[in-house]
């Protein structure tokens, strides 16, 4: 396709991603408590509310450890679910997998509707880990998936030489497969994390207002009155999302990660 | 991105053998255990609740009643169902059409130029839905939205707003659809042979052509997933066709939510959630029916498999 027409889309794609997070980042800068854009002014007093106002930094304190654990269980539960998948032949195996990769084929609002049906016959409706653990299992996705390509890239005659040399399993994985896998383990890691702290309606059906984490609190401002602190909140967020995806481009190859073949 | 519904085969190591011991099933108690509890168990909460019965006080009893399936299925909501699935339709159908494309020509450039587009995809991916509802509604807003623009430049008359509304909804909507969208295809668009459009390009193929009658035929199977993908997941988003919708928007994430949070009537909720993803399950199927083969083929004779 002639490279007019590429750049045309390019440009569209990056203005269309792009667009909304302008607007907002030109938002939170009005030094007034308006929404213009343009902004009025520059001020930077919003960013400063979103680290000094308990009603902003309280919920962002909680997300960010509602992500810090889930995105564990979903490494935990990805990589042995993975590895044995990859070592072994058990048959049940494959099924597991299945349920691990089945949140993303279910509506969202299905596994959130789910999650709250389950913490109410378990009587924990409200309760801090019940976000956690319903995120944790709804995230496995993400590191089961990378780390499904990061073995599949894998030469099985690395392992084939180890055993014939008398390696263990044991030995076999800490030598070899854990150390290849990890940028895949901590794309996954990241993923998983970075999705969690922006979830919204799983948190809202486990925990809503009781531990009220950042989206939880956004969609409340966003129906009882909007402020410019939401858009310094939401500039925030897009910044530490790309700052943790470039790093995870810096530790490992991005588009090997993503699933691109082995090639230089 | 694309293993959920692209399903690549899984390479094992040559020696996988029988008599592993026990270890296979220790690694995988864990797992097991806490996907059973925590995806399975709830969905069959929800299939049970559906035939509950709803006591006055908020919450619910064992029975097996009807009543919430007949009003899941009445006239109102099988209304809201078809407005649900067309909105999602549309969504996908104009996300496909950017990420196609885009995808493609993205994985003809280095590996090292994709990584900025590729970390942007990535952030967008991974920004809240209550952050796009929240953006695309300043975006078109009278205030701070692009009509001011299109007034500075003389274009409007006036300022006006665009949210909430039709043009809202599917505007964010591809917006999530998109980020997703171009993910699932990347790792099927990076390996085909970059050889391949310039072979076309080679016998005489425009372009255009080379793309629609070569590569198309050899990525139709990961299209189709990554359309059955999209259509989910924009079928279940609840923030945006509630913020940036009118109540004809509303979709059945909206009914679904009302009705188990603001309503609490958890069995009409739960019957709600089934329709729902029986409904979405078909449609999913169908889009990669669609791509096993059934298009219209734009192949030529004797492509190369």
């Amino acid at each position: 396709m002639s490279r007019w027409l590429r750049r045309a889309l390019f440009a569209l794609v990056v203005v269309y991603l792009l667009a909304p997070l302008v607007v907002v980042a030109g938002v939170s800068l009005n030094p007034r408590q308006v929404l213009f854009f343009p902004p009025e002014g520059v001020s930077l007093r919003w960013f400063g509310t979103a680290f000094t106002d308990p009603g902003w930094y309280r919920p962002a304190i909680n997300s960010l450890l509602v992500a810090t654990f889930a995105a564990l269980i979903a490494v935990s539960i990805a990589l042995p679910l993975s590895y044995v998948v990859w070592r072994y032949r058990v048959g049940y195996a494959r099924v597991v997998m299945a349920m691990g990769l089945a949140p993303f084929a279910l509506p969202p609002v299905i596994t959130a509707l789910g999650a709250l049906a389950l913490w109410i016959v378990l009587q924990s409706y409200g309760r801090p880990h019940t976000v956690v653990l319903s995120h944790g299992a709804f995230l496995t996705t993400l590191p089961l998936a990378t780390l499904t390509v990061g073995l599949q890239n894998l030469n099985p005659q690395l392992v084939e030489a180890a055993r014939t040399m008398g390696a263990t399993g044991g030995t076999v994985f800490r030598t070899i497969v854990f150390p290849y896998v990890r940028p895949y383990l901590l794309a996954g890691f990241v993923f998983a994390f970075v999705l969690s702290l922006n979830e919204y309606i799983i948190a809202y059906m486990t925990v809503g207002f009781t531990f009220e984490t950042l989206p939880v609190k956004i969609f409340a401002s966003l129906r009882y009155g909007y402020s410019p602190v939401m858009a310094a909140i939401s500039v925030l967020f897009f910044a530490v999302a790309v700052a943790l995806f470039a790093l995870v481009g810096r530790v490992g190859d991005l588009p090997r990660l993503l699933g691109a073949d082995e090639r230089a | 991105m694309s293993a959920p519904t692209a399903g690549p085969a899984i390479s094992s190591p040559a020696d996988a053998r029988s008599g592993d011991g026990p270890w296979p099933h220790v690694l995988l108690a864990w797992p097991t255990v806490a996907l059973t509890l925590l995806f399975l168990v709830p969905l069959g909460i929800i299939a049970a609740l559906g035939f509950f019965r709803r006591i006055q006080a908020g919450f619910f009893e064992v029975a097996f009643v009807t009543d919430n399936y007949a009003r899941a299925l009445d006239a109102f909501h099988l209304e809201r169902l078809a407005v649900s699935v067309v909105l999602a339709l549309a969504a996908t159908l104009v996300t496909l059409l950017l990420a196609v494309p885009f995808t493609f020509l993205l994985t003809r450039r280095p590996r090292a130029r994709q990584v900025p587009y590729l970390v942007l995809v990535l952030a967008s991916l991974s920004l809240s839905e209550v952050i796009v509802a929240f953006a695309w509604s300043l975006l078109l807003s009278r205030t701070s939205g692009v009509s001011n623009l299109l007034v500075a430049l003389g274009l409007m008359e006036r300022a006006a707003s665009w949210s909430p509304g039709l043009p809202a909804v599917l505007l964010a909507y591809v917006f999530i659809a998109l980020p997703l969208a171009i993910l699932s295809l990347y790792p099927t668009f990076s390996r085909l042979d970059q050889e391949l459009p310039e072979a076309a390009g080679t016998m005489g193929a425009t372009p255009l052509a080379g793309f629609l009658t070569v590569v198309l035929p050899l990525v139709r199977r990961a299209v189709a997933a990554t359309g059955a993908l999209v259509f989910i997941f924009v079928l279940g988003a609840y923030v945006i066709p509630q913020t940036l919708g009118r109540p004809a928007q509303w979709t059945m994430p909206v009914h679904i939510t009302d009705q188990a949070i603001m309503k609490n009537h958890l069995p009409l909720a739960a019957s709600l959630a089934i329709v729902l993803l029986v409904v979405s399950s078909l449609v999913a199927i169908a889009i990669v029916a669609l791509g096993q083969g059934r298009w219209p083929r734009l192949a030529l004779p004797g492509r190369a498999r």
